[in-house]
């Protein structure tokens, strides 16, 4: 895309790119919600899930939903404070956004290959809990106060065994950017074989675990929804929203998701790389099998999100203090050895 | 900061309403305000004549309806000296303990839930199912079978209705397997429950908390063994399961047993079915003779029990409903005071209520 | 465990007021005279009268004496768990027994006041179950409330369980209980008035609308030939 874009003016590729973006993220929640929400779910749960609207398995469930949602009526609560409360599903919307800009489809198509991409990527990613907060403190509601103090608090505990379970990766493949640690798992070796590259999850599965659980806690799944908690707190901070803008963080949630399994593709399942296959092909193939491995990690993660009861809040701060925060450290601290001894 | 939860809440089953006192999300007090379903109860069955009643009592606790219709005709029927035939009581037990293994079932995939794990109910209410046709098969309506009547029972069993019981009996069975290992070997479902409201035997009874809850603080009483006789239960070999914590946890594990027990007891009682009528001689118009009896029985959710008075007319002069519910939940702002938010949610959950069996 | 040989373990218990006519005639069992024993034992004279309801025990004590009768219950009987506590209203219902138009479906109580097993003095009587969860058994405790200023003692210091109970029978029927923490409505809405369960507290939706019932089903057989059994 970056060479596509270049024979255009400027103003031509940020339109392009921003389209790509803004299409992705309802695109990839789409595909999310049917897929995992409505199909993987209803049959783990020993039901079908829709199978009417559409034909093929109610394909068009979600779709509709969402016309549905659309012409519903905007509420706001006589308390609330309108303008935040209006502007809070974007801000978590906008997050995600900014996280697919640095997501690399093939060797060429990414569409901002930053050097900083891992630490931009998870900085913004961090940014939705400030719409979360605006959403439960503007809703004038206290379970939303509640849910969103629980979202902040959340979110610092589990930030730092994010950050830190990529750190690995980050040594290993020698670079923040994740264009190159896609290349670093395409070129790589695990310990001198080099048959399927250096997928970093075969090394880093450590890393990987806690990457997935931590993250898991930033999109706020279970086992780690108290902030959503919709059997005590009523959906938290989304409690007062209603048509388009609870559709918004219905987008967020799952485009989130969508992105963190991105994210995780990346950095541990080598992106868009396929052993053996170089150059325009891997340009072609490569959105595909990000697609397939995104899919595979989405579907652990939803996996989880289905099967675990929820965490206690203390429950929940007291698992990412004790155990996983040590846990990314040693894994810092074996990796690094490993690095410097090899 | 004063939250109040409900009446419109997830976790409180319907209508109850909690007003919670909070200090961050400790709770420092807890009222639970009732009535919301009062339907008056006490005051129509002054009202109606004995048959008519049964249709009243079933909607109390409406999980297990076929369960409080049982003491209240008993207690007619032992006023009027009368007994119904030996086959009537075995289908009467039969059909009891399906209500039971439904409303377990029923909590067992309902507590899933109150903690956070989405799929656990979805199995409950798959296997509840099988129970419900089975009730539906033998009398008419899945939820309100109004199938007793004063002397014994509305029909026999269909055909070819205890072989069917027996395979879902077998898939009772199954599927609490099922759920010792999807939920009580979670360890974060251990977490969320294990010392959680703490319920001790002796503080539980002064409240009036009795049934499965009872048992889960290690009081080992059942009425179904340790009442005044009633239905078949003498003649089968069974188990009171205890627990000795007392926390939600051991709530939610005794059922477990429970619903076991239940599907363990209806495959004897189907084999020992004895032949006979379903109906005893009774006179066309029910006229209990003056008196008074209390009957209580072991229902699903605790001691279900009616004070009834008769003066000798064709409707009972008082009747004084005791549900289960009601004590269960009595005991909740002693039970609250001190646990964080989300323990709320469990120990409601674990108490297991029925809203029209707190409020009548 | 009243483990003492009981004290006239052949007396008829059965008097239960001349009124009830045909009551149970048989004797207390004997666990059942060994509890009477045992209460009778600690609260002397203050039982008043006690009878048999169908085999369970059921004690009559002096209104001044009622915390006292929970307390010996709970502690003499180990009757430590409590079931419920209500209240009974023995005025006949207000329809006279000759009124055959409007409402026909409620049943026809007897005209007369009369009153159940142990007896009773007046209009209101407060009664209790408790039972014991190691032994058992249980038993029946009532109490008389004068009709002008209804009141009893409160048991929620002896069964912390009585608060609810109390408040529903202070609501349906208005009778204080002394040494209540709360009395607040437990069902009814706060600006409640009246007391739903008394016998002259009438059943609106009947008022308004008689029982519809009867238009549409086959008229009752007559009593004399309605007993030839079978279905109901």
């Amino acid at each position: 895309m970056m060479t596509l874009a270049l024979d255009l003016g400027w103003g031509s590729t940020l339109a392009i790119k921003t389209l790509v973006i803004m299409l992705l993220i309802p695109l990839g929640a789409l595909i999310f919600g049917w897929v995992f929400l409505f199909k993987m779910m209803a049959h783990m749960q020993s039901r079908l899930g829709p199978m009417d609207s559409g034909g093929f398995h109610g394909w068009f469930q979600l779709i509709g939903d969402g016309i549905k949602f659309m012409q519903k009526e905007d509420i706001f609560p006589e308390k609330a404070d309108r303008r935040v409360m209006a502007l809070a599903p974007f801000v978590v919307l906008l997050s995600t956004f900014l996280v697919f800009l640095v997501i690399p489809a093939g060797p060429r198509i990414v569409v901002e290959p930053l050097d900083t991409g891992v630490f931009y990527a998870l900085a913004v990613s961090s940014l939705s809990v400030i719409g979360v907060l605006m959403a439960g403190w503007a809703s004038a509601n206290k379970y939303a106060l509640m849910s969103a103090l629980r979202a902040a608090g959340q979110l610092i505990a589990y930030e730092v065994p994010l950050v830190l379970a990529v750190v690995g990766v980050v040594i290993q493949a020698g670079t923040m950017n994740l264009q190159g640690i896609v290349v670093a798992q395409q070129e790589g070796a695990i310990f001198g074989w080099d048959g399927i590259g250096h997928p970093f999850v075969l090394t880093q599965i450590v890393g990987f675990a806690l990457f997935m659980i931590a993250a898991q806690a930033e999109l706020t799944q279970p086992p780690f929804d108290m902030p959503v908690a919709e059997s005590e707190l009523v959906g938290g901070y989304m409690v007062e929203y209603s048509g388009f803008r609870f559709l918004l963080f219905f987008l967020g949630e799952f485009g989130t998701a969508f992105a963190f399994s991105a994210l995780a593709a990346t950095l541990f399942l080598g992106g868009w790389a396929l052993p053996g296959v170089h150059g325009g092909t891997a340009d072609a193939l490569g959105p595909v099998v990000v697609l397939v491995k995104v899919m595979l990690v989405a579907f652990l993660m939803f996996w989880a999100r289905f099967t675990y009861p929820r965490m206690r809040e203390d429950q929940l701060q007291s698992l990412a203090w004790k155990w996983l925060i040590p846990l990314a450290l040693v894994n810092i601290l074996v990796t690094g050895a490993l690095k410097v001894a090899f | 900061m004063v939250l109040s939860m409900g009446p419109q809440h997830p976790a409180t089953h319907g209508t109850l309403r909690l007003v919670v006192r909070l200090d961050g999300e400790r709770v420092v007090a807890a009222d639970p305000v009732i009535g919301y379903m009062h339907r008056g109860y006490e005051k129509l069955t002054e009202f109606r004549t004995y048959p008519q009643i049964t249709t009243l009592v079933n909607r109390i606790d409406w999980l297990s309806s076929f369960a409080n219709e049982v003491p209240f005709v008993h207690g007619a029927e032992r006023l009027m000296e009368i007994e119904a035939p030996p086959r009537a009581e075995y289908i009467r037990t039969t059909l009891t303990e399906l209500a039971r293994i439904a409303t377990f079932l029923l909590f067992l995939g309902e507590m899933g839930l109150q903690v956070g794990a989405i799929t656990p109910p979805f199995y409950g209410f798959r296997d509840r199912e099988y129970v419900l046709n089975l009730i539906e098969g033998a009398t008419g309506g899945r939820f309100h079978p109004n199938f007793n009547r004063i002397g014994g029972l509305k029909e026999d069993l269909p055909w070819g209705w205890v072989a069917e019981c027996r395979q879902a009996m077998q898939k009772v069975l199954d599927s609490c397997d099922e759920f010792e290992d999807l939920v009580v070997g979670n360890p974060i479902f251990e977490q969320r429950t294990r010392s959680i409201g703490i319920i001790p035997g002796s503080v539980g009874a002064s409240y009036g908390v009795s049934g499965s809850n009872l048992r889960a603080s290690g009081v080992d009483w059942d009425l179904r063994r340790d009442g005044e006789p009633y239905l078949s239960y003498r003649d089968l070999d069974w188990k009171v399961w205890t627990h000795p914590d007392g926390d939600s946890f051991a709530r939610y594990w005794v059922r477990l047993q429970e619903t076991r027990e239940s599907a363990r007891m209806v495959l004897q009682l189907v084999d020992g079915l004895p032949s006979g009528p379903v109906m005893a001689k009774v006179p066309r118009i029910v006229k209990v003779p003056p008196g008074e009896i209390w009957v209580n029985t072991e229902n699903p959710l605790g001691e279900m029990g009616y004070y009834l008075v008769s003066k000798g007319a064709t409707g009972p002069f008082r009747v004084k409903i005791r549900s289960a519910s009601f004590g269960n939940t009595s005991i909740l702002p002693w039970l609250l005071r001190g646990c964080y938010v989300p323990d709320i949610i469990t120990i409601l959950a674990s108490l297991y209520f029925i809203l029209g069996d707190i409020d009548r | 465990m009243p483990d003492e040989q009981p004290e006239g373990a052949d007396e008829q218990p059965g008097d239960d007021g001349p009124e009830v006519a045909a009551e149970d005639p048989r004797a207390l069992a004997e666990r059942e005279t060994a509890l009477l024993a045992s209460l009778q034992a600690v609260l002397g004279d203050a039982i008043v009268e006690h009878g048999d309801a169908c085999g369970d025990l059921v004690v009559r004590v002096r209104p001044d004496a009622w915390r006292r009768a929970g307390e010996v219950a709970r502690d003499e009987l180990e009757c430590d768990y409590l079931s419920f506590i209500s209240a009974i209203d023995w005025t006949p219902a207000t329809r006279p027994a000759g009124d055959t138009s409007g409402d026909t479906s409620a049943p026809v109580q007897p005209p007369e006041t009369t009153f159940g097993v142990a007896g009773s003095t007046g209009r209101f009587q407060v009664f209790a179950r408790v039972a014991s969860t190691r032994r058992h058994w249980g038993v029946t405790l009532k109490c008389d409330v004068a009709e002008g200023d209804p009141r009893a003692e409160s048991w929620v210091p002896v069964y912390p369980g009585a608060d609810w109970h109390e408040r529903e029978c202070w609501e349906m029927y208005g009778i204080v209980f002394d040494g209540h923490p709360a009395l607040r409505h437990l069902y009814l809405p706060s600006g409640f008035e009246g007391h739903p369960l008394r016998k002259d507290f009438p059943l609106l939706a009947r008022e308004v609308k008689p029982w519809p019932g009867l238009v549409d089903v086959e008229a009752m057989p007559d009593e004399a030939g309605g007993d030839d059994g079978g279905e109901a």
